[in-house]
């Protein structure tokens, strides 16, 4: 194991090595920092231009500067991102965080919304569910995602602030969308054709009548969970969960599950008065988080009977979702403040940028802030790649449902639900593990087209802006950033799988 | 067709066509994707040829009607069909959008075709000899391959295109040859984008081609004394020729949306040559006045890239032994009721 990974490691350096001499050549080529004094028509243009060779040391061959910039870069010094006279160090910093806060939640949202459709749209093979499915992931993947944010820019950030400030309802689409809801849900449930119907019906009746009910009463306009609406959640997601993961014969789970989610609701007064007389920070929330889950664990313990960890299972999530929603209702009590705050003037879905400037918020309307801002490019980025995960997980999914073992499950009486949870799902989800590691680790190299477009200060566009500029620093930091995290991913993403596989040996 | 005619006497180009030909999407992929290129070169010509087309130069002329476009569809806001002066507006400077459009997509089809011939070519070259020779010659090849793999495709693109923009100055040549290379931008950043887009041809063609050196066919042309090439050639490359072909479809798929992205932020295609990439960028700000110089160029990479996605799953299907079309619901039911029938009226027959 030792020897496997110091030979990875080994390799991956070399690998690093000759990426950075290859491309700084390639940069000195495609590179010209001279380029806006060639033409420049000033009197002391060739002073100008002395000095920037001065500067850049441009005079000397493009290898010796190679070796003068590796020994900076390997004992921490990775150069200037000389039109601001920045050190790279300090502004790939700010880029990074910035990076992640964007790609997080969609890398997040994609594989959970992709591996979810993915695994139904396996289940209902050659359906028209899945047909329909098949062709939007298409659909999905041939789009320019330049087109799709500018598009989001003009109808959903514009269209959503002008309803919020004149709200009407738009009978058509509040029909259209209960029309898909209940498709969708119906092609999803399957069945026979008069289930079919019922869970059409079902589905678009409740999505309409969702829709009309937070439009009328004007939820819209002051979107509040409050304590009965965390209860409601909270309660539909301890059944929710129960029955995907212990099934609801298992009154322990259950109840455990139910138990779990009315303490929560009930902590939600208490925490309200730590909200408001405590400053809070994400140390807080995390803090409050990992009590919640001890609770939870404790209560799954508590009930959990000779079979405790699906209990504890059960629990600790539906704590986490919980502590989700508490969180959520938090954030959005500053919604009226925010919303009439001078630096909004009630439009609130903000287009470009990681969040206002000049606004004077506390921990949650900087919390609210940032969702605003993270809305567009957050669907964008989701649209484009959750096709991926969607076909992925599909081809994954079938894969494993036609094993002899999952014929052997149903064979010995198994129930539908144990049979595709337990056993096609898990060993499904196993070749996840070979590409989630590298698509959260390389996140921190940002979403290049989408940080340009949506002007988010992140490491994409801190690549493109210094490649306009000519500045080849930068660029070089940014390309053996994105190189050494690819290379870490992969070995991450090769050991993972060797531990959960055990058909897999790692001492090759 | 039945599985029974599968059997007989087929060879495996007829029983891939015809398993591709029944493929709905990939049939409505290969129309769709013959018209968009038939009238792009109907239109605009192809090369010193001239098309059918009015504007043959891209010029600046009045602005008619705001730009607005001349095309009107029945139903949808008109009565009747008509294509008029300009069927996709104008831009600002009254340059006919149509004609710059169906550049962009020629442009397109362009950057796809070159970029899928220069990939396929080294990535099955790698592939091949890593595969067939294994050992050092794999262990070399495949670092190689590592090496490219290891950026994010839009990084070493954006890089590329950078470099092909300054190719004039970099190579210090006289004005014929700079105003051949920016004159041929789009050949030469197709190029340079097939150079890094290979590996993951390579990688299937190396895993391909591990598991047919072991077969029996390979071992006997072996003894019968063909030459590693020949064996590489004529033996093992036909049998890989699914993998080769599905997976280049989708690489030239991607290709399209790659080089729109790259020519969006400005490392892509330079002027002259369009690029539809260019076009939507260049046009972003008048969303709010001229929505449709923001829509035509979307929808045609949308259609190209779609279209040829749909080409690829149909090759897939068409080249996988096992993936069968399994009839609907609806289509076993009738054909049970059929059935049925037939065993009733035979019995009646009988009885009578």
């Amino acid at each position: 194991m030792v020897r496997f990974i110091a030979r990875r490691l080994a390799l991956a350096l070399g690998t690093l090595l000759v990426l950075s001499f290859l491309m700084y050549g390639l940069l000195e080529a495609a590179l010209d920092p001279l380029i806006d004094l060639r033409e420049n028509p000033a009197a002391n243009r060739d002073e100008m231009i002395a000095n920037r060779v001065r500067l850049l040391r441009l005079d000397l061959p493009w290898y010796q500067r190679y070796f003068s910039w590796l020994a900076g870069f390997v004992q921490g010094d990775f150069g200037l991102a000389w039109r601001t006279m920045q050190p790279v160090g300090t502004l790939a910093r700010g880029a990074i965080a910035t990076s992640v806060q964007l790609v997080f939640a969609a890398t997040v949202i994609a594989i959970l919304l992709g591996v979810t459709i993915g695994v139904i749209s396996a289940l209902r093979q050659y359906t028209a569910f899945d047909y329909t499915i098949t062709f939007v992931s298409f659909l999905l993947y041939s789009l320019p995602i330049f087109w799709v944010a500018v598009l989001l820019k003009q109808f959903l950030a514009i269209g959503m602030n002008n309803f919020l400030n004149e709200p009407s309802i738009n009978w058509p689409l509040l029909i259209g969308v209960a029309v898909v809801a209940g498709l969708f849900w119906a092609g999803a449930l399957g069945g026979r054709r008069d289930k079919k119907l019922k869970v059409f019906a079902g589905a678009a009746v409740v999505t309409f009548g969702v829709l009309v009910g937070t439009l009328v009463s004007g939820w819209v306009l002051n979107p509040q969970i409050g304590i009965v609406g965390i209860g409601l959640l909270s309660v539909a997601l301890a059944f929710g969960i129960t029955a995907l993961f212990a099934g609801l014969n298992n009154k322990r789970a259950l109840y455990s599950a139910l138990t779990t989610a009315a303490v929560g609701t009930f902590l939600w007064w208490p925490l309200q008065f730590l909200f408001y007389y405590v400053e809070m920070s994400w140390l807080w929330m995390l803090g409050l988080l990992a009590v919640a889950l001890l609770v939870a664990a404790g209560i799954g313990w508590a009930f959990g009977g000779p079979d405790r960890a699906v209990s504890i299972r059960g629990t600790a999530i539906v704590a986490l979702l919980t502590s989700v929603l508490i969180f959520a209702d938090r954030v959005l009590q500053t919604w009226i403040p925010y919303f009439n705050a001078p630096e909004i003037s009630g439009r609130p879905i903000a287009t470009i940028g990681a969040h206002t400037p000049g606004l004077n918020a506390d921990f949650w309307m900087s919390q609210l802030d940032r969702w605003t801002h993270l809305l567009l490019p957050t669907i964008a980025l989701v649209l484009i790649s959750f096709a991926t995960y969607t076909r992925y997980q599909r081809g994954a999914m079938l894969e494993v449902l036609n094993q002899d073992y999952i014929r052997t499950a149903r064979a010995k009486g198994l129930s539908e639900r144990v049979v595709i949870v337990r056993h096609a799902l898990r060993n499904a989800l196993m070749p996840l593990a070979s590409i989630v590691p590298v698509d959260f680790i390389t996140l921190i190299g940002g979403a290049v087209i989408t940080e340009t477009i949506f002007s988010w200060a992140g490491m994409g566009r801190l690549f493109i802006d210094s490649l306009y500029g000519q500045e080849a620093d930068p660029v070089m930091f940014y390309i053996m950033l994105t190189g050494a995290l690819a290379m870490v991913a992969n070995l991450v993403a090769d050991f993972l799988y060797a531990v959960i596989d055990p058909r897999i040996r790692v001492d090759a | 067709m039945g599985e029974g005619q599968e059997v007989e006497g087929l060879s495996q180009g007829q029983i891939v066509w015809s398993r591709f030909i029944r493929h709905r999407g990939a049939i409505g992929g290969l129309i769709t994707i013959g018209l968009v290129t038939l009238s792009s070169i109907l239109m605009m010509g192809i090369g010193p040829l001239d098309g059918l087309w009015r504007d043959q130069q891209i010029r600046s002329g009045e602005v008619l009607n705001g730009g607005r476009p001349t095309l009107t569809l029945p139903g949808v806001h008109g009565s009747e069909f008509a294509i008029g002066m300009h069927p996709f507006g104008q831009d600002s400077l009254g340059r006919d959008y149509f004609a710059q459009v169906m550049l962009g997509v020629q442009t397109s089809l362009f950057v796809a075709l070159v970029l899928g011939v220069v990939a396929l070519t080294i990535g099955v070259t790698v592939g091949a000899l890593a595969g067939y020779y294994r050992g050092k010659v794999d262990m070399a090849l495949m670092r190689v391959t590592d090496l490219v793999i290891t950026l994010p495709v839009i990084v070493m693109g954006a890089v590329l295109g950078s470099l092909v923009a300054k190719l004039p100055l970099r190579l210090n040549a006289g004005p014929e040859v700079s105003a051949w290379i920016r004159e041929n931008m789009p050949l030469l950043l197709a190029v340079a984008l097939g150079c890094i887009l290979w590996t993951g041809l390579a990688r299937l063609v190396r895993s391909e081609f591990l598991t047919l050196r072991e077969r029996e066919f390979v071992d006997s042309a072996r003894v019968a004394g063909a030459s590693d090439f020949r064996i590489i050639v004529k033996h093992m490359l036909p049998n890989s020729v699914g993998v080769i072909v599905v997976n280049t479809t989708l690489l030239m798929s991607a290709a399209v949306t790659l080089e729109a992205a790259l020519s969006f932020v400005g490392f892509g295609i330079q002027p002259p040559s369009i690029s539809l990439g260019r076009l939507i960028q260049e046009n972003q700000g008048a969303f709010s006045t001229r929505p449709w110089l923001f829509w035509w160029p979307g929808l045609f990479i949308m259609l190209i890239a779609l279209s040829i996605n749909f080409i690829g799953d149909g090759l897939r299907d068409a080249f996988d032994p096992r993936t069968k079309k399994i009839p609907s619901a609806r289509a076993m039911a009738k054909a049970e009721r059929q059935l049925l029938e037939r065993a009733q009226t035979e019995n009646k027959e009988v009885s009578s």
